[in-house]
């Protein structure tokens, strides 16, 4: 029996007289208490576990102020609740501007594209590489009349446009602007962002076309193009989604993705660029996977991290290039096809941590997605999840409510300790450019994978409906089937295309962009006259190709 | 000794598809089961795969297709094989496959169908039921 009287005047003194006699009448569960990522977490967290040196002040700062560990605004969702950005594209353009018209109808606030494979490998939907794929898993999008499709009565000066795109980046982008052209809207009032991450391509999504250091310079020119031309928009979405997905864990999500955004700050200098001019439009994108407080800390340091790197590190002047500004998407990896109603839950709980993480915008996944591309009904759901979350449950009342919590202190101090390591160790490999060569990060992530499905196949960690509480007969959602009648018809717009332009200014528009990826113009401008004129991604990339090569992976198994 | 050869198996990401999570951990557990793995790498074709299972002379093939285009590769990939008169090359598979793509899959000649959820143990477990050493 616990006494009544007893108040302990130190951690020591509890563990004895209160802890062990309650340990000795009911054991802890026989079960490891870490996190999804392998973290060891302890019984109870306190002030001593901040250590002697925790101050407030350096730790925590104010919100909207310096190292903006409690958030980049003062307000934070007071003022606006986050962007609700739901991923969509599928088929052809003008089935996937059906689904963004529904979703804006629906109040989401911003559009967000997928595109297929073809197009993400920079392949036309022609290619003999791109049998089978075409609007499969995004939209089809060859060239500047498929852009014009997508976007058609979708006023561009009023909603944000978000583009997951990486090895075309500058193509795809190049095609928005002169559909900006024909709607008559400005560049300067263009809003959105372009992933145009292609680091982390070579680390864990796997689609490219060039080599890393042809690729980087792409990636400054657009950087160079955009701080003058296109203020407002978001030149780079520095992702950790993708590695999340490949299996790492939550610390190399975090290190991997900002040693990839020092690549890029150190790329743009190196390019003559003053880090103040670019470094604020830099994003970064996470996942929100089901550990909720590490995902939480993974959050709060990464702010704090970038915070101290843009300004100790690169001298930035500007507030706001050391701003870490975010998206989020719940973990596709984390869901199950079985019992696939359990992943509404799954995806509440990750949106709640990225909510408390403080993102500014988030993707909550479909219950359907380990399935096949989500259903309508589905996507609506995902939804409506995250509009309960900022309406009904309070939590977008206060700023930071988790922040003082001991043990979310003590986890985003480790969180933050372990990256850096990473980031140290890379940054002596000669940066990440060369770590990526030698395959550092993908070999991490692949040791990280194969740990994790190791433990779920020896149960030590639970998968409801998969490993543990599995049921015989399972429920079949609804599912969206991609017809053959796409690839037929993207097939045949694209030989329309082809049958129609003005090829000899085609050809000379492709000539110019090569020259001028050999004697180091600025691409845009070139990429821009090719696609006015109504040459292929496929056709644009391969252009540079004799100038910059192609990239060669070495698996690392 | 035939009879004991260790079985050589290809595990292959065919199409345009960069998720290779999947290939890598089922490549990795076969491996650590005793089996002799080769790993294609990313973005083959049906034709590179199928020309690696017959000079590296594997006993099975497995596909990771994430997708979407199970339906077009797996054929694909049966038919070259059929043409190279190595028919008795099993090939199975894994990725994000309709229960309602399954049937068809198997009527084409896919061996076993893996969807999301599986173990490696049974993986390993049906390798070894179900795929043996050629003839020479």
């Amino acid at each position: 029996m616990a006494d009544e009287n007893r108040r302990s005047r130190n951690r020591k003194e509890w563990e004895e007289h209160t802890l062990r006699p309650a340990k000795d009448r009911a054991p802890e569960r026989d079960v490891p208490f870490t996190t999804v990522s392998g973290m060891d977490i302890g019984r109870l967290y306190g002030p001593e576990d901040l250590g002697p040196d925790w101050r407030f002040e350096d730790r925590l700062g104010w919100p909207g102020e310096y190292p903006y560990t409690r958030g980049i605004h003062p307000t934070m969702y007071r003022t606006r609740t986050w962007t609700m950005r739901q991923f969509a594209g599928f088929g052809t353009a003008r089935q996937t501007n059906a689904r963004f018209r529904y979703l804006l109808s629906q109040g989401q606030t911003g559009l967000s594209t997928a595109f297929d494979l073809p197009t993400l490998m920079a392949r036309d939907s022609d290619d003999p590489m791109a049998r089978g794929e075409v609007g499969r898993e995004g939209v089809a999008i060859d060239s500047l009349a498929d852009m014009e499709t997508l976007f058609s009565e979708i006023p561009l000066d009023r909603v944000s446009v978000s583009m997951t795109i990486n090895a075309p980046a500058a193509v795809i982008f190049a095609m928005f602007l002169a559909v900006a052209e024909k709607q008559g809207v400005p560049f300067a009032k263009l809003e959105g962002t372009l992933q145009n991450d292609i680091l982390k391509e070579y680390i864990a999504q796997k689609e490219w076309v060039y080599p890393p250091r042809p690729s980087l310079r792409i990636i400054t020119d657009l950087m160079a193009f955009c701080a003058r031309n296109v203020p407002k928009w978001n030149t780079i979405s520095v992702s950790g989604y993708h590695i999340r997905e490949a299996g790492s864990t939550a610390v190399q999500e975090l290190a991997f993705t900002l040693a990839d955004g020092i690549g890029y700050v150190q790329a743009g200098i190196a390019a003559g660029l003053d880090v103040d001019d670019f470094a604020p439009r830099l994003s970064f994108f996470f996942n929100a996977h089901n550990d909720f407080f590490e995902e939480v800390a993974k959050y709060r340091a990464a702010r704090r991290i970038w915070a101290r790197v843009m300004r100790e590190r690169f001298g930035a002047k500007n507030p706001r290039s050391g701003m870490l500004r975010f998206h989020t998407q719940t973990a596709g990896c984390s869901l199950t096809a079985q019992q696939a109603s359990n992943n509404i839950v799954r995806v509440t709980v990750q949106a709640l941590a990225a909510v408390l993480g403080g993102t500014q915008s988030l993707h909550t996944n479909s219950l359907d997605e380990t399935l096949s591309l989500p259903t309508e009904r589905a996507v609506t759901i995902a939804l409506r999840t995250q509009q309960i979350l900022a309406e009904e449950s309070g939590v977008a009342n206060t700023v930071d409510p988790l922040g003082g919590s001991y043990f979310v202190e003590a986890l985003t101090d480790r969180v933050e300790r372990e990256a850096m390591d990473y980031i140290e160790r890379i940054d002596r490999m000669g940066g990440i450019v060369a770590a990526i060569e030698a395959g550092f990060p993908q070999k991490e992530i692949a040791d990280a994978s194969y740990r994790y499905q190791q433990d779920v196949d020896a149960r030590t960690k639970t998968v409801v409906g998969v490993n543990r509480y599995v049921a015989t007969e399972d429920e079949r959602p609804e599912i969206l089937k991609i017809g053959e009648e796409v690839e037929r018809e993207q097939l045949q717009r694209l030989a329309e295309i082809r049958g129609t332009r003005d090829e000899a200014a085609l050809k000379s528009a492709l000539a110019d962009l090569r020259e001028g990826a050999s004697r180091g113009d600025n691409l845009i401008p070139l990429m821009l006259a090719a696609v006015r004129r109504y040459g292929t991604v496929g056709e644009i990339s391969q252009a540079m190709v004799p100038v910059f090569g192609l990239y060669r992976e070495v698996s690392v198994l | 000794m035939e009879a004991s050869r260790r079985l050589r198996l290809l595990v292959g990401k065919v199409g345009l598809d960069g998720h290779d999570r999947g290939a890598k951990i089922i490549a990795r557990a076969l491996r650590d089961a005793g089996f002799e793995v080769i790993y294609t790498g990313l973005h083959q074709t049906p034709e590179m795969v199928v020309q690696t299972a017959i000079q590296e002379d594997v006993d099975g093939v497995a596909l990771s297709i994430l997708s979407g285009a199970h339906n077009y590769l797996f054929p694909r990939v049966l038919e070259l094989l059929r043409e190279q008169g190595a028919e008795d090359i099993v090939v199975f598979g894994g990725g994000i496959i309709p229960e309602e793509d399954i049937p068809p899959l198997q009527a084409a000649g896919v061996r076993g169908i893996f969807t999301p959820g599986t173990s490696t143990e049974s993986v390993v477990a049906w390798v070894k039921g179900n795929v043996q050493p050629r003839r020479l």
